[in-house]
């Protein structure tokens, strides 16, 4: 029993009924192990690792310029709403407590997508469609995304970020 | 300090009266935690269910601090080290090796709590429990995080103290019994986990006094997660150990071979703690070679060692039903359980909820890639409050319906409430998790408070569903706030007005073991039992994949 100690020659050969749950146990631990790396290899959704260094400056003056050069297409609840060209990089930033600028997008055309922060730690959650990624301050990262879908997306920050983290919604329209 | 002992009636086991204190005192704080967690919980979850919507934002995002470090720290922790006071000193009948010490770190966990408890009322420390780098606290906040983790460290050497003070003095014979061995499990990752928390939080007690200029908070992230995802790795150690004692105490099992379950608790000493990565998925700082290793505990070897758990402890009880003559069909066993008993009901959904509920979802949501429609949305609040709330808190609600008439000497005030309080408590849980998971495949954002974005800059439509799960998440978490005021009842209850348990044997009644006649025991129900675990398990693993294949392209 659990309560007391044990004396003697306590370690046993494994019963076999133990050793078949053991055994197929240990083979689903190995399926599940192996599922991550295959994913890179054949899935389509996997989290990035093309992350550089930045300062809030720095990224501030790339978001910028990319909404400078445009094609500034319309005006969103005072958001500029950018049509970027696909082979051209794209920038978005989260900051108190906004994302900035709106997008729009093709279907079935590739972006990179360049993230950071200026202030805080922000969660980018792809509103309703459930795809998240961190967006750190000093970090910049670069998810290179694919749209499957049309319609309106927002861009939930599900990080919390202070007392007006709820009202930080941005948009990303695919067309 | 002479130490001064007295003799259990019931079990015959020599008690050091201060580890006994100890332990009082400790549990004490611990249900003082849930309830002050509590009260934060009806108005969190309260705000959370949008048709009623208490609370106003800066009140609600206080709230869920408040909830979130009084469950997951304090309650469980100031358990866990009483725990560890029992296991050690009283299973081995020895003397605590530093009473002195014991109550000074009490001491400082207390102090720690209250510290951090009155930054947030304060409005000091709006910063949730994880209080990311660069958001901050007042420095009193970290200050206690230190004391409260340095106090806890005392209870946990203490404990490792005490199983040398037994060695040495011969207090038992051959190796420690395995609840200790369970224990001693915890103490270690409690010492790594610890240690996390130290250096995380001394740079960032600094860092909030003007002496350090920044924290990376990347590096904070990752460091900070050893402390929080590890704490919640004793917890497991803790209630595998709590579920091989009620098991004993409820049925009389012993398990059928303890070296595999001895080296499953070895696995997790060696695996587990990695599966603070899960926390870290979709951050950018990681690689993906770094992400995959941590994730999976190094191939999953944490999860095996808990589908280990999950099969020797009903095969114990399985073992000794049918030794008491319950051999018919494949489930007598089972049904004819002392489901009456809150000890053993408690136990057994325990096990069940942790496993079918808690384990396969944590699992599958810290697989790297499925992380990306999880990550920070409800499925991941739902996740653990099957772990940490229908898996350990209900084990340690199981356990304090004996640890009132053992400890305390104090009979439960009401045995049929005492049950009652357990289903209650599990079954809200049970229609919580569910709302509260499903509403998170919506993406349904956690630590958020208008998901309807009647005050965000754009106001993405909702799906009618998601509003329906969040429904259903507020009235499963009715009943289960019901079930918990009532155990806080019961136990305050029972410490002031319960009946005294007289110095007779039998005075509070315990299984008895039964005879080993040397005969083969089948444990073909557990089996059964354990394959409709894994066919669930993979039948959600794989419905996941599904889901992140219909998402966007992402790499």
């Amino acid at each position: 029993m659990s309560l007391q100690p044990l004396t003697g020659i306590w370690w046993k050969k494994v019963d076999s009924s133990e050793k078949v749950w053991l055994g197929i146990a240990l083979v689903w631990c190995l399926i599940l192990f192996a599922m991550m790396p295959l994913w890179h290899l054949k899935g389509g959704q996997n989290p990035s690792f093309n992350t550089f260094r930045t300062t809030p400056a720095d990224f501030m003056k790339k978001v910028e310029a990319f909404v400078e050069a445009g094609p500034k297409v319309a005006e969103d609840k005072g958001l500029p709403v950018i049509a970027p060209d696909p082979q051209k990089e794209v920038y978005m930033l989260g900051r108190l407590w906004q994302w900035y600028p709106a997008l729009k997008l093709k279907k079935g055309q590739t972006y990179r997508l360049h993230l950071s922060s200026m202030d805080l730690v922000h969660g980018f959650s792809l509103f309703p469609l459930n795809l998240n990624f961190m967006v750190l301050p000093g970090y910049e990262y670069v998810l290179t995304i694919t749209p499957t879908t049309t319609g309106e997306v927002f861009v939930v920050c599900n990080e919390f970020c202070g007392i007006g983290h709820h009202q930080m919604v941005g948009k990303i329209t695919v067309e | 300090m002479e130490a001064v002992f007295r003799t259990c009636a019931q079990t015959g086991l020599k008690v050091d009266r201060q580890a006994e204190r100890l332990i009082k005192v400790h549990a004490v704080a611990g249900v003082f935690a849930i309830l002050f967690g509590g009260i934060a919980a009806v108005l969190v979850l309260l705000t959370r269910w949008p048709a009623v919507h208490l609370l106003d934002p800066t009140s609600f995002y206080r709230a869920l601090t408040f909830h979130g470090i009084n469950m997951l720290i304090f309650w469980i922790i100031f358990f866990e080290i009483a725990v560890l006071y029992f296991a050690g000193p009283i299973v081995l009948s020895c003397r605590l090796a530093w009473p002195r010490l014991g109550w000074a770190g009490f001491g400082l966990m207390v102090a720690g709590a209250l510290l951090i408890n009155i930054a947030i009322l304060a409005g000091r420390a709006d910063v949730m429990m994880t209080s990311y780098a660069p958001l901050q606290a007042v420095s009193y906040f970290y200050l206690g995080w230190i004391l409260f983790a340095v106090g806890a460290l005392i209870g946990v050497c203490n404990f490792f103290a005490s199983l040398v003070v037994a060695r040495s003095e011969r207090t038992y014979e051959g190796s420690i019994p395995l609840v200790t061995f369970g224990a001693a499990t915890a103490g270690i990752i409690a010492v790594f986990t610890l240690a996390h928390g130290a250096i995380i939080y001394i740079p960032t007690w600094l860092w909030s006094l003007g002496i350090i200029a920044n924290i990376d908070p990347g590096i904070y992230r990752l460091v900070w997660w050893g402390l929080g995802h590890a704490s919640q790795q004793i917890n497991v150690a803790a209630m595998v150990s709590i579920w091989y004692l009620l098991a004993t105490l409820t049925v009389g099992a012993t398990p059928i071979n303890e070296k595999v379950c001895r080296s499953a608790f070895l696995l997790y000493i060696l695996f587990i703690n990695l599966a603070s990565a899960h926390h870290l998925l979709v951050d950018p700082q990681l690689s993906p070679a770094w992400k995959i290793w941590n994730t999976s505990y190094g191939m999953y070897l944490a999860v095996l060692a808990s589908m280990i758990h999950g099969m020797t402890v009903p095969a114990s009880i399985e073992v000794a039903q049918r030794r008491k003559g319950l051999t018919k069909g494949l489930f007598e066993w089972l049904a004819k359980a002392p489901w009456g008993n809150p000890g053993f009901a408690g136990m057994a959904l325990s096990l069940v909820l942790f496993g079918f509920i808690g384990g396969i979802t944590g699992v599958t949501f810290g697989a790297e890639q499925i992380n990306i429609i999880s990550h920070n949305t409800l499925r991941i609040t739902g996740h653990f409050h099957a772990t940490v709330v229908a898996g350990t808190t209900i084990a340690f609600m199981a356990l304090t319906y004996y640890v009132l008439p053992l400890i305390f000497r104090r009979y439960v005030i009401s045995q049929k409430l005492a049950t009652l309080q357990i289903y209650l408590f599990a079954t809200g849980m049970i229609i919580f998790i569910g709302g509260m998971t499903t509403a998170g495949s919506y993406a349904i954002p956690r630590r958020y408070w208008d998901v309807q974005f009647a005050t965000s800059q754009f106001q993405p439509p909702v799906e009618a569903a998601a509003f329906l799960f969040l429904g259903i998440m507020g009235v499963g978490g009715l009943f289960a706030l019901a079930g918990g005021a009532l155990y806080v009842l019961l136990t305050v209850g029972t410490v002031l007005f319960g009946r005294r348990v007289p110095d007779t044997p039998g005075a509070v009644p315990l299984a008895a073991l039964p005879q080993d006649k040397g005969q083969h025991v089948p444990i073909s129900g557990t089996l059964v039992l354990v394959f409709v675990f894994l066919a669930s398990f993979i039948i959600y693993y794989f419905l996941n994949w599904k889901w992140l294949a219909d998402i966007w392209l992402v790499k």
